[in-house]
């Protein structure tokens, strides 16, 4: 549905499975409860752990008293720094997949406090309830050290991080002269902006099962975006041969990041696990759900200059963000405000600033979600000055390169989510004034914003197996936190090869599948998908092959590109009477299984030609109580340019997903530290808000066409971060012309509304 | 809750702990058939169903009836489980999301949101599911508005709520009017 049919390409035929509205091949597990999350995996004499954690921001632990727990019947052991095994002591030994420059935490290491609500021991216990019940009886002493969690003061002390994770890039170098360019502006806007911290919170707390085995091997259900970061986790921490340890994990009840790295109930479970010979799973609770990372606290500032016509002349954007004492957490917060508008004088700064927490975590579009709201804020604010249409100054400064780097955008269909966003949206019947569009003490107000977000593709390598009946079963060791992978790797895999899809299944989760790098940063389909398509098409041409073998066949000497694979069958483009079905071919030449491996490797040369990225247009309608501040989004449109749709209906959700996210961002979510204890405070449902059902109204998702051949082998960019990025600033910027207030400091809870 | 102890807590030190309880038998319809467990009186029926039943498709997502991820029918009515001790539970009749479908045949809020793509990660589904059960049976949602303002008990952090509500309209529109006749 997306391909022009301008280039001739074999996945857009009649029949093809890529672009279908398929529903979920694990539905049916999913709402009938057969699917099994991390906890879920019950065996025979598995023993429970529960955390206890710190009361304090920062100090050392003088005395942990376990005597009262251990003296229940049925407490087997409690972990505490003074009783742990011996653990590695070099960095590297604790690093993961998605850590980036530091020290990572190791828990249970020594008596240091260096983050309120750190794991500080472990009960193990012969039931949940019993475990939970011991790690109340224990007495920690501690004492305390003065700790630093109010970003504003730490941020006397901030620095300039190198390229201190992997993916991130520091900012480009100043162009032209920003701040003189910005004095001299005929119109200018200079706004100051603050993102909350926020927490992943998905629906299923964290949890291992760790399962031991008598030969000492361990079976481990994580709650993980990469099965094979746990497993190399558990082997490098415990010192174990990966034959030892085999990571499954189906189903994760989704993560938004929370999973890229090992949390600490892996390292508890797997720690009780092998020193008490025992199966032993840990759980978090909600409130412990707050005690490792999270969107980092932004202070941002975004200055513009323009001429009287709308065109920039000046682009400051200066962040200051919080890392923890021991790691370097960055994320691409400014950068984009050099790529988003042509403008000759540009100045972007990034800085971090270190407080005792614990060290932030990538959460859906990191950077991008915090960076692009200041950006889409000032250009409205921007905008209001100049008495333009914000939509026509996002045009007038329109570009087809990226300005960071000069390189062209592989594709960049932005304009045409500007034009169909807004044409769906009604945009053109706005009145451009604030508080114009009232409904009695409802003041409706409509906004709108861009959205940015990469395009990667990493390496990963993917398998299948072809039986003579035609079913056809392929794997690699990603994951599926909800965007649907299990169903789009099917439908690649059965488009390829012509099957319908109830042949066809693909299996993830598995520490013993090829390599898959973690799912993140909407790269699953780029790069697990195209590994699926690279190992298909050798199945493809091995068929072909074998059929072009038969001397006495109808497909004698034809080559894989003479064929079209469809219905199980291999048919001659020249006459498609000239048929042989999979199963004909593999008899014919006595083969039962037809198996291969294939790496995805990406067009590294003409992606670094490039700038590669997806692109939306948001558009947002509130209403704003006048009395009571309160505001509820009536309707948003999210108009996507995301390269090839490989399944609309799940793409859909996702980017709905994200709006509400986007909600949530602009509206509810913040994780709020009382700086005396220096500690979060809401850390509940109860008091830490996410969108609820009442929260969500109407939600718009277009994907509009978009070819690209320079992404990956599929065309497809992915989508799960774009529909969040954009999405509080498009709301911020309706508020205003609800109210005529600039609320810059997100959320805006109605509080901050009613006092503005 | 979660912080049991610190330099201000309070000076349980001194007190012995109270013994964990004694286990007691509970008997209880699940799913259509009777069961007896054992249990102590400590035991939610959440966790009775997760650990002790091994029917984990009732989810815990915050153990606080904050998140209605453990959400079943007990007696026709949606409760939270982790709100509800299993041994109150005594000669009721408890329908978890294992005891939905009537065997190959999936309870039509089932298909709907399988058709709907009413979840994405799914951990809060069943909970969805039998909350949106319960309801229907409660006949006081005619608008979409009801929709959401009664299925507002159930998080979802993927965000699907629009499907949600299609899913649930589907089942709506297609039932008797006779379904929606309750008390608003």
């Amino acid at each position: 549905m997306i391909a022009k049919p301008t280039i001739p390409d074999p996945l857009d035929r009649p029949g093809s499975q890529i672009g279908k509205p398929v529903s979920r091949v694990d539905g049916r597990l999913k709402v009938t409860g057969g699917a099994k999350y991390a906890a879920e995996f019950n065996t025979p004499g598995l023993a429970h752990g529960y955390i206890v954690s710190s009361a304090i921001a920062r100090g050392r632990i003088l005395a942990v008293d376990t005597a009262k727990a251990l003296a229940l019947p049925g407490v087997l052991q409690v972990f505490t720094h003074e009783n742990r095994p011996s653990l590695p002591w070099f960095d590297r030994k604790w690093k993961d997949d998605d850590a980036p420059k530091g020290s990572p935490f190791r828990p249970l290491y020594d008596a240091t406090i260096h983050h309120a609500l750190q794991p500080i021991a472990l009960v193990v216990a012969e039931s949940f309830e019993l475990a939970r019940y011991a790690a109340r009886l224990i007495h920690v002493t501690y004492e305390a050290d003065d700790h630093q969690t109010d970003l504003r003061e730490a941020s006397a002390h901030a620095f300039t991080p190198g390229k201190d994770k992997g993916g991130f890039q520091p900012p480009p170098k100043p162009r032209g002269d920003a701040d003189r360019a910005l004095a001299e502006a005929e119109v200018s806007v200079d706004l100051q902006f603050t993102q909350a911290v926020e927490h992943h919170n998905p629906m299923e707390m964290h949890a291992s099962t760790v399962v031991y085995h008598n030969d000492g091997t361990l079976t481990v259900h994580d709650k993980t975006q990469g099965p094979l970061n746990t497993q190399t986790y558990v082997c490098n921490v415990f010192d174990l041969s990966k034959d030892s340890v085999r990571v499954i994990s189906p189903f994760v009840g989704g993560a938004f990041g929370s999973g890229l790295r090992p949390q600490h109930q892996l390292f508890m479970a797997a720690l009780a696990a092998i020193t008490l010979k025992r199966s032993v799973r840990v759980e978090l609770t909600r409130p412990q759900m707050f005690s490792f990372g999270h969107r980092p606290e932004t202070l941002q500032r975004v200055a513009l200059g323009a001429r009287k016509d709308g065109t920039l002349t000046a682009v400051i954007h200066e962040a200051v963000q919080e890392t923890s004492q021991n790691e370097n957490y960055v994320e691409v917060v400014v950068n984009w405000s050099g790529q988003q508008y042509t403008c000759d004088n540009v100045r972007l700064d990034y800085k971090l600033a270190r407080m005792d927490t614990h060290t932030p975590l990538d959460q859906r579009a990191p950077g991008a979600a915090t960076g692009i709201p200041a950006l889409e804020i000032a250009i409205d604010a921007l905008a209001a000055k100049l008495g333009m249409d914000p939509l026509e100054l996002r045009l007038k400064n329109y570009t087809e390169v990226d300005p960071n780097t000069g390189k062209p955008f592989s594709s960049k269909e932005l304009r045409t989510c500007f034009r169909q966003g807004a044409e769906r949206f009604g945009w053109h019947k706005r009145s451009h004034a604030p508080r114009s569009m009232r409904e009695g003490r409802q003041l409706v107000g409509w906004g709108m914003a861009t959205g940015v977000w990469d395009a990667m593709q990493g390496q990963a390598v993917a398998s299948a197996r072809l039986g003579i009946d035609g079913t056809l079963t392929v794997g690699s060791a990603t994951a599926d936190i909800g965007p649907g992978t299990y169903t789009a790797m099917t439908q690649i895999a059965a488009d390829i090869l012509g099957l319908p899809i109830d042949q066809v299944s693909f299996q993830l989760g598995d520490s013993n599948l090829p390599m898959a790098p973690l799912q993140g940063g909407s790269w699953t389909v780029s790069s697990v998908g195209s590994a699926v398509k690279a190992v298909c098409d050798r199945l493809r041409d091995k068929l072909a092959g074998l059929a072009a073998g038969l001397n006495d066949g109808p497909l004698k000497g034809l080559r894989a590109d003479d064929l079209v694979f469809a219905d199980g069958f291999l048919i001659a483009k020249a006459d498609p009477s000239w048929r042989m079905s999979i199963t004909e071919v593999m008899r014919a030449n006595d083969l039962l299984v037809l198996e291969d491996e294939a790496r995805s490797i990406p067009y590294y040369k003409s992606q670094m030609q490039h700038a590669l990225g997806t692109h939306s247009a948001i558009f947002a309608e509130v209403r704003v109580d006048e009395d009571l501040g309160t505001v509820q989004v009536t309707r948003v449109v999210s108009a996507v340019a995301a390269g090839r749709i490989i399944n609309p209906k799940t793409a859909r959700s996702q980017v709905m997903g994200a709006v509400v996210w986007g909600i949530g961002m602009a509206l509810e979510e913040e994780s709020m530290t009382d700086q005396s204890l220096g500690r979060f405070m809401n850390h509940d449902f109860g008091e830490y808000h996410i969108p609820v059902n009442a929260d969500v109204h109407d939600i718009d998702v277009i994907f509009v066409e978009e070819q690209d051949d320079i992404v990956n082998p599929l065309g497809a960019k992915g989508v799960g971060e774009i529909g969040i990025v954009g999405v509080p600033a498009a709301i911020a910027n309706a508020i205003y012309h609800a109210t005529g207030k600039r609320l810059c400091d997100l959320p805006i809870t109605l509080d901050r509304i009613l006092e503005a | 809750m979660s912080q049991p102890t610190g330099p201000a807590s309070r000076s349980h030190a001194r007190k012995q702990p109270a013994p964990p309880p004694e286990p007691m038998d509970v008997t209880l319809t699940i799913n259509g058939s009777r069961k007896t467990l054992r249990v102590a009186p400590w035991t939610s029926l959440l966790d009775a169903l997760r650990l002790h039943l091994d029917l984990t498709g009732t989810k815990k997502g915050c153990d606080h009836g904050q998140c209605g991820a453990c959400t079943v029918l007990v007696d026709g009515r949606r409760i939270n489980a982790c709100l509800t001790l299993a041994v109150m539970t005594e000669g009721r009749a408890v329908t978890t999301i294992e005891g939905l479908a009537d065997g190959e045949a999936l309870h039509p809020l089932q298909e709907a949101f399988v058709e709907q793509d009413a979840f994405q990660c799914g951990y809060c589904t069943p909970g969805q599911i039998c909350s949106a059960v319960g309801l229907l049976e409660e006949g006081q949602a005619r608008t979409d508005d009801d929709i959401r303002e009664l299925m507002s008990g159930n998080l979802c952090r993927c965000g699907a709520y629009p499907n949600i509500v299609a899913a649930i309209r589907q089942v709506m529109d297609s039932q008797p009017a006779s379904q929606d006749g309750g008390t608003p």
